[in-house]
């Protein structure tokens, strides 16, 4: 390890982190990349005087550590791509060469990733990937879709019913939402809910992200029962999701008893996050320093009981949509991802584990609840539907067995929320968190008078719709939902 | 009286049977359902309807539905309905219903081609493919009937109780289940088709319907609800001839279709879709049957059994 050690959740003083010359910085990140680093964070951040700080944070899962280095560009602005070497990189780099300008020279196709009208143009100007020739038909899908879900642009290249190729264009929901977290003299509860909203349906995922970088900036200890709540309800959000889009699967293969049972068996799920905090999605159950509600009363022993009901639902149903032939058949050999490519693209989450992937925050970076309750590393080898898909069922399985471990060792009643600390100046933290989607990060710079100065956010669906593009190719047309579905992936979470 | 009843049912079932399998479905999922003659009030609501036209469209995209329609029935003229009597019978008339039939799908897809949508163009062209595979079975018991029977005319085909004794015990059942699957492909039910899906990339029949609205759609609606009355139809003529009386056949008639569209929510409700690159392999099962029948009808003929000249 060459960069600056690095623990989840944990600042270092911006100093700690060398700014290296442009060379040595490609090179060094190049080494850690072969030597099988997996990219985390790589964003550009101002530096003062046209001056542009290049931040690459790499992740040692094998020792729960990550790398952080740092270059810095003043005058030209332009460094050697890393994209055809590890494509990891590939939308990092665009990015950073939207937001600041930083051009990776040799990148093989710096399109847009969020502008969808770029300056001087009079219109979307996309660059989508072209097939010729005289069998190739192309169909565009999009930005707006039937149903009521976000917007995004798919182009397919097909030959017949075959999907040769498949582009995917986002941005739509392009809100600033990093920015936004820089406003002057935000309170931090607003920083928080904030957060909740990044991706609407990981909103604990990217709320606990954001309570524990802030908190590892602050230096503050989350009371110990405020962990196990928030432990709780992280895999609460996981399993509802789950089931959700076990239901959602079976929906869109005309599945009615998975449709309809296990629709219902998320509700037993989401119903109980409304009981502990009033909100089915758990907003403002987390605070910055612990959490608002503390399980009181008989909650504990109702959230069992919910627990219990919905894992016996969701066993029966999945026994069954798992033994069912019509929708094994559709599930099996579906977009597939193998686990070369996922590796290759820096996949991460249940998708990442469905084609074999050994990658999981809560095991490999363990922090919070997570700390002290060990998660075990599920994987599954063949990265197809099916693989997805049950991966989903094993993880509701083990969500519903570490939140009744939480709820048996559940700490006595106490404070909830640490009292609040001001941010360490001129430091710099990395907050992962694995939400029901996978990897989501959050890194934070503060400056010298202890403010935020750049937060970047990277949630799961920014490694993983490249997958899904990968996962399509050589499949029917008409199975493109159902890979769709089998990622679940979030548009507003990308577009940020 | 047997053709006010005839009438009558024609007009009705289109819209029952739809409401049927949607009922059976709903009850399947815990839900209570809409009500069974939904469909129904559904079409009176879109004949009320304006209409939004595509630019790209032409002529071709505004006559079809209506012509479509027209097409089916005409073809129902040919079916034999309650007393195993069509309305218009001669010799060699059920090439005539397929081709109706074959006119009305044709109409349809064109008006597909002619809105200039790749989901339109997707959708047609899978209709097309399933339609083309489709003929042969068909044509395949037909022909089979009318070796077994040594009649011409589409009602007389189904003349199977006069005098074939084991030779229409094996016909019958795969005739029945031929005939029922041919439901299934061409009225766009599940496992082959979903009609309940809003994704555009999976549909068949819905995809050709995708730009049409109002009045049109409507039209689109009662034809394909029609064609599934006249296949159910067929199915009950292949048992009508073993009832005796002259009230029974009727029942029996007017039961029939509502059992098939039961069979088919049951269907839908349990199964998940096909795959749509596995719809072919599903519709080799009614050449196979259809195959089947031939088979024994030839064997039997053979052995003296039959009684096909």
């Amino acid at each position: 390890m060459n960069g600056t050690i690095l623990k989840n959740g944990k600042p270092v003083g911006l100093k700690d982190i060398p700014v290296l010359p442009i060379g040595e910085f490609e090179d060094r990140v190049k080494a850690e990349a072969l030597d099988g680093l997996r990219v985390v964070a790589f964003f550009g951040a101002a530096g003062g005087r046209d001056a542009v700080n290049l931040y690459c944070v790499l992740a040692d899962d094998e020792n729960s550590r990550l790398a952080a280095f740092a270059t810095l560009f003043a005058g030209d602005r332009t460094y050697r791509s890393f994209t055809p070497d590890f494509p990891a990189f590939h939308l990092f780099e665009r990015e950073a060469y939207e937001e600041y300008g930083l051009l990776p020279e040799g990148h093989p196709a710096l399109k847009p990733v969020r502008n969808i009208f770029p300056a001087g143009s009079d219109g979307e100007v996309y660059p989508f990937d072209r097939v010729e020739g005289e069998e190739v038909h192309e169909v565009g899908v999009g930005p707006i879709h039937a149903g009521v879900i976000e917007p995004g642009r798919f182009r397919f290249s097909c030959l017949g019913e075959t999907v040769h190729r498949l582009d995917i264009h986002l941005g739509y929901q392009r809100r600033g939402a990093e920015r936004l977290f820089l406003r002057p003299g935000a309170p931090p509860e607003a920083l928080l809910l904030l957060a909740e909203t990044v991706a609407g349906d990981e909103c604990l995922g990217h709320g606990l992200a954001f309570a524990q970088a802030w908190e590892g900036l602050g230096g503050a200890d989350c009371p110990l029962r405020a962990l196990a709540v928030r432990g709780l309800a992280l895999e609460l959000e996981r399993a509802a999701m789950h089931i959700g889009d076990l239901a959602a699967l079976s929906g869109d293969i005309a599945y009615l008893p998975g449709q309809a049972g296990l629709g219902a068996t998320r509700t037993i799920v989401i119903n109980t996050l409304l009981e502990i905090c009033g909100s089915r999605f758990g907003r403002g159950l987390l605070a910055v320093g612990g959490v608002n509600y503390g399980l009181d009363g008989d909650i504990a022993a109702r959230v069992r009981a919910n627990v219990d009901a919905a894992e016996d639902a969701a066993d029966r149903l999945c026994g069954l949509l798992f033994s069912s032939a019509s929708v094994l058949s559709r599930f099996e050999s579906t977009g597939t991802v193998s686990p070369q490519t996922a590796r290759a693209l820096g996949m991460v989450g249940p998708a990442a584990r469905a084609s074999g992937l050994s990658l999981d925050v809560r095991a490999d970076h363990p922090a919070g609840p997570y700390a002290s309750f060990p998660v075990h590393r599920l994987t599954l080898k063949t990265g197809d539907v099916f693989a997805r898909a049950y991966i989903r069922r094993l993880e509701i399985t083990q969500s519903f067995n570490f939140i009744r471990g939480l709820l048996d060792g559940l700490p006595a009643a106490g404070d909830l929320v640490a009292p609040p600390r001001p941010l360490r100046p001129e430091a710099f933290v990395v907050s992962l968190v694995e939400s029901w989607r996978g990897e989501t990060v959050h890194a934070a710079l503060t400056d010298a008078s202890g403010r935020l100065a750049r937060y970047k956010i990277v949630d799961a669906s920014f490694h993983n719709w490249s997958g899904l593009e990968q996962a399509v190719r050589g499949n029917g047309i008409s199975d493109f939902p159902l890979c769709n579905k089998s990622f679940n992936l979030s548009y507003c979470g990308f577009d940020l | 009286m047997n053709a006010v009843i005839d009438i009558a049912a024609l007009l009705v079932m289109p819209f029952l049977l739809g409401g049927i399998m949607n009922r059976v479905k709903a009850v399947a999922a815990g839900r209570r359902g809409p009500p069974l003659f939904q469909p129904f009030h559904d079409f009176l609501k879109l004949l009320r309807k304006g209409e939004v036209v595509s630019r790209t469209t032409t002529l071709v995209f505004k006559l079809a539905p209506c012509l479509s329609l027209a097409a089916v029935v005409a073809a129902a003229l040919f079916v034999p309905l309650s007393r195993g009597r069509a309305f218009l019978e001669f010799d060699g008339d059920f090439i005539l219903f397929a081709y109706f039939l074959g006119l009305g799908k044709f109409l349809g897809l064109a008006a597909a081609l002619d809105t200039g949508s790749s989901f339109e163009g997707m959708g047609a062209s899978r209709d097309a493919s399933f339609g083309v595979l489709v003929e042969p079975a068909l044509f395949l018991l037909l022909g089979t009937l009318a070796f077994v029977t040594g009649r011409g005319s589409f009602a007389d085909l189904f003349r199977l109780a006069d005098g074939h004794g084991t030779l229409s015990l094996i016909v019958l059942p795969l005739a029945g289940l031929a005939l029922f699957l041919l439901i299934l492909v061409e009225g766009g039910r599940g496992p082959v088709d979903d009609p309940a899906t809003h994704l555009e990339l999976t549909m068949i029949h819905e995809a050709t319907a995708l730009d049409n609205s109002g009045p049109d759609l409507a039209f689109i609606q009662l034809a394909r609800g029609l064609k599934t009355a006249l296949y159910a139809s067929l199915i009950a003529n292949l048992v009508l001839p073993f009832c005796p009386g002259s009230v029974l056949p009727v029942v029996v008639w007017l039961a029939a279709p509502v059992l098939v569209a039961a069979c088919a929510g049951v269907i839908e409700s349990v199964l998940a879709r096909t795959r749509l690159t596995h719809v072919p392999q599903l519709i080799f099962v009614m050449t196979a049957l259809a195959l089947i029948a031939l088979g024994s009808a030839v064997f039997l003929a053979g052995a003296g059994a039959g009684g096909a000249p």
